[in-house]
């Protein structure tokens, strides 16, 4: 049995870690008050911005990874500049901005169908890459994996415990308020949808140049979907949202090895599971009005416009 | 910072300038974007926008195009108004597709007149379970309907993919994921002799009417819209937010099953994984640009089906990819959001108004 969990649970951190950059930039723009449901195009144009760079520098992927988080933060923009500037609905705003990405991506992507790339060897940390299972799993990952979990730590610690996480919330619970007391909220928003533009884009770049690594249209599969909604399972909190990450990673996992396991179920339903279990997820979490009331940022969705 | 005002009244003007503002920007990309790609952009304009329309074969095809989006973006728009965001639309085409097929492959061979009405039947059912669902999910459990809407899309994909793979793939078909052609008795008839425009344009017409009456007068719509709009005082007014819900998507879903059923009646002709090129994506954006109005909807359908024309149009003339398509629709929906701006706020003065001044 041993030697099918630890294939798994190190695939699990593969599979999990889009999840976690683009569920950890959106976590960042909610917690201000923005609900961007634009992260699947922005993923998106950052998987076809990665993979071309890397293309291009011969399968450099730290140059890969960069052009996907810059692409990422580009393609916020027209997202902020809609709804923090010119005040329009997010709901909508963010769905076109999908729309436009998934147009903008296989755009440009039609010329790099046939090209692969290298991916990126794991790196085992001398000595704790030895323990057993636990070595394997945690510490012979890909570089990326473990830039993941910095960015976790420095994002939960920056919220919680730093004057720029107080000032980040105060704007998404009481922008009026924060406002008042002189805080630039509009530009501390863009702040916040740009970098969780960069995070889209950085898993987008992390699946294309790392992960897979290929290009193919529509590559991202509603994985920004699932990040938005494993943001609301987070509760808007940096530490529940890796716990969840890393179960949708374990379920795509488990969905590729169950066809090894003898599981003679047609693959259509296995690769439904992800899907099928956001709605419960999901169901889940909303169910309890005052646990979501409770931990909802209150000005999450509303536009605001200073003084006027 | 602040470049924008409030303006005291929402404008009337803007309201309806905003598309074809809209529409003029995105064509302007567009020539840009052209002319990048080595592509004359009044040849290409030609090709995409009028060189269609020379042929009565490609108004044929935009009557085609044309009636699924608005269709689709009828049911939409109700919810839309209610700021119920339904954009699970494309799953619920593939529902009604797959109901309405279940009966033409059940009913192969059975040459009766009853074939057609209950795939039509089916269509709608199938569409509106899957917008049942979600209704479901978000009045009894609070679950967003944006992302189970899209999640269902995902899962009806699959289901589709199953079907036309396993149990119902046509055994004469090498080995294609795909069903048995239908026989007449369950295909919309044509309209002229050689052209694939069909009857079921006048389900569209027929809902287009009904949604201009319904939505001018009814008391129903008018509580959905101000459940959208204010919704303090549509609670105050005793009108029902778990009511919107279900009725907005159960509704979509029926309009959006009745289009997936029209699309393997008509043109497809079988159930295949490939029976929408995204018309269920696309009618978001046809409900925005007709500004959630029955008749503008028709306006902003005929102008989605364009683009669609156009896009194979100068895949096949101009080698442009066929991705442009995409890439037009999503432009125009994020130009036509930024003009919106400008119906409640309009550019900042340079100088504070003498009015101000003195009020203050």
């Amino acid at each position: 049995m041993i030697e099918h969990i630890v294939p798994i649970l190190v695939g699990t951190l593969g599979a999990a870690t889009p999840l976690v950059f683009a569920g950890l930039g959106e976590l960042v723009a909610e917690k201000t008050g923005v609900m961007n449901l634009g992260v699947e195009g922005m993923m998106l144009i950052g998987a076809i911005a990665a993979f071309a760079a890397a293309v291009h520098t011969d399968g450099n992927f730290v140059v890969g990874l960069s052009a996907g988080a810059l692409a990422g933060a580009l393609a916020a923009l027209p997202f902020a500049i809609l709804t923090l500037t010119l005040g329009a609905n997010q709901a909508a705003t963010g769905l076109a901005l999908t729309i436009f990405g998934v147009g903008l991506s296989a755009f440009i992507g039609q010329s790099f169908v046939s090209y692969s790339l290298p991916g990126v060897q794991p790196l085992a940390i001398p000595l704790l890459s030895d323990i057993p299972v636990i070595g394997p799993v945690l510490f012979k990952q890909d570089v990326v994996v473990y830039f993941s979990f910095i960015c976790f730590a420095v994002l939960a610690w920056v919220l919680a415990k730093t004057k720029l996480g107080l000032v980040l919330r105060a704007v998404g619970e009481y922008p009026e308020g924060a406002h008042a007391i002189g805080y630039p909220v509009t530009a501390i928003r863009y702040g916040a949808v740009l970098f969780g533009g960069a995070m889209a884009g950085l898993a987008g770049g992390y699946l294309s140049t790392v992960y897979t690594p290929l290009w193919v249209q529509n590559m991202t599969a509603g994985r920004g979907w699932i990040a938005v909604a494993l943001v609301v399972f987070a509760t808007w909190k940096p530490g529940r949202l890796m716990l969840g990450a890393y179960l949708f990673g374990g379920m795509t996992i488990l969905q590729l090895h169950a066809q090894g396991f003898g599981v003679a179920l047609p693959s259509q339903l296995l690769s439904a599971v992800p899907y099928i279990a956001t709605i419960v997820v999901l169901v889940l979490i909303s169910r309890d009005r005052k646990l979501l009331q409770l931990n909802l940022p209150a000005s999450l969705g509303k536009p605001f416009i200073a003084g006027g | 910072m602040q470049i924008l005002e409030p303006r005291a009244n929402p404008s009337k003007v803007m309201q309806w300038a905003a598309p074809p503002i809209a529409i003029v920007l995105t064509l302007l990309i567009g020539a840009i974007l052209f002319w990048g790609l080595g592509v004359s952009p009044l040849t290409a304009f030609y090709v995409f926008f009028i060189e269609p329309l020379e042929t009565s074969n490609g108004w044929s095809e935009l009557f085609l195009k044309a009636s699924p989006l608005i269709l689709i973006a009828q049911g939409l728009a109700l919810g839309f108004r209610a700021r119920i965001y339904n954009i699970g639309a494309e799953g619920q085409l593939l529902m009604g597709a797959i109901f309405a097929s279940a009966i033409a492959i059940w009913c192969d061979g059975i040459d009766a007149w009853w074939v057609l009405p209950l795939m039509i039947l089916a269509g709608a059912i199938g569409g509106g379970l899957w917008g049942l669902l979600p209704a479901w999910l978000k009045t009894h459990f609070n679950a967003e309907e944006t992302l189970t809407t899209l999640m269902l899309t995902y899962i009806a994909t699959l289901f589709l993919s199953w079907l036309v793979s396993v149990p119902w793939r046509d055994p004469g078909g090498s080995n294609f994921p795909q069903s048995i052609m239908f026989g007449d008795p369950a295909l919309f008839s044509m309209m002229f002799e050689g052209l694939r425009v069909n009857t079921s344009v006048f389900i569209t017409a027929l809902a287009v009417l009904i949604f201009w009456v319904f939505v001018a007068r009814s008391r129903t719509a008018f509580e959905l819209a101000v459940g959208g709009q204010a919704p303090a005082a549509s609670r105050y007014a005793g009108f029902s937010a778990r009511r919107a819900v279900w009725l907005s998507l159960i509704i979509s879903g029926v309009t959006a099953g009745l289009a997936g059923a029209a699309e393997v009646a008509g043109p497809v002709g079988q159930l295949t994984l490939s029976l929408s090129p995204g018309y269920g994506y696309a009618a978001i954006i046809v409900a925005w640009v007709g500004r959630l109005h029955p008749i503008g909807i028709v306006l902003s359908g005929f102008l989605m089906a364009m683009i669609y024309i156009g896009g194979d149009a100068g895949q096949v003339s101009l080698q442009l990819p066929s991705a442009i398509t995409g890439l037009f629709q999503g432009m125009l929906l994020c130009f036509l959001l930024g003009a919106d701006a400008f119906v409640n706020f309009r550019l900042k003065r340079r100088k504070p108004t003498l009015a101000k001044g003195a009020a203050a």
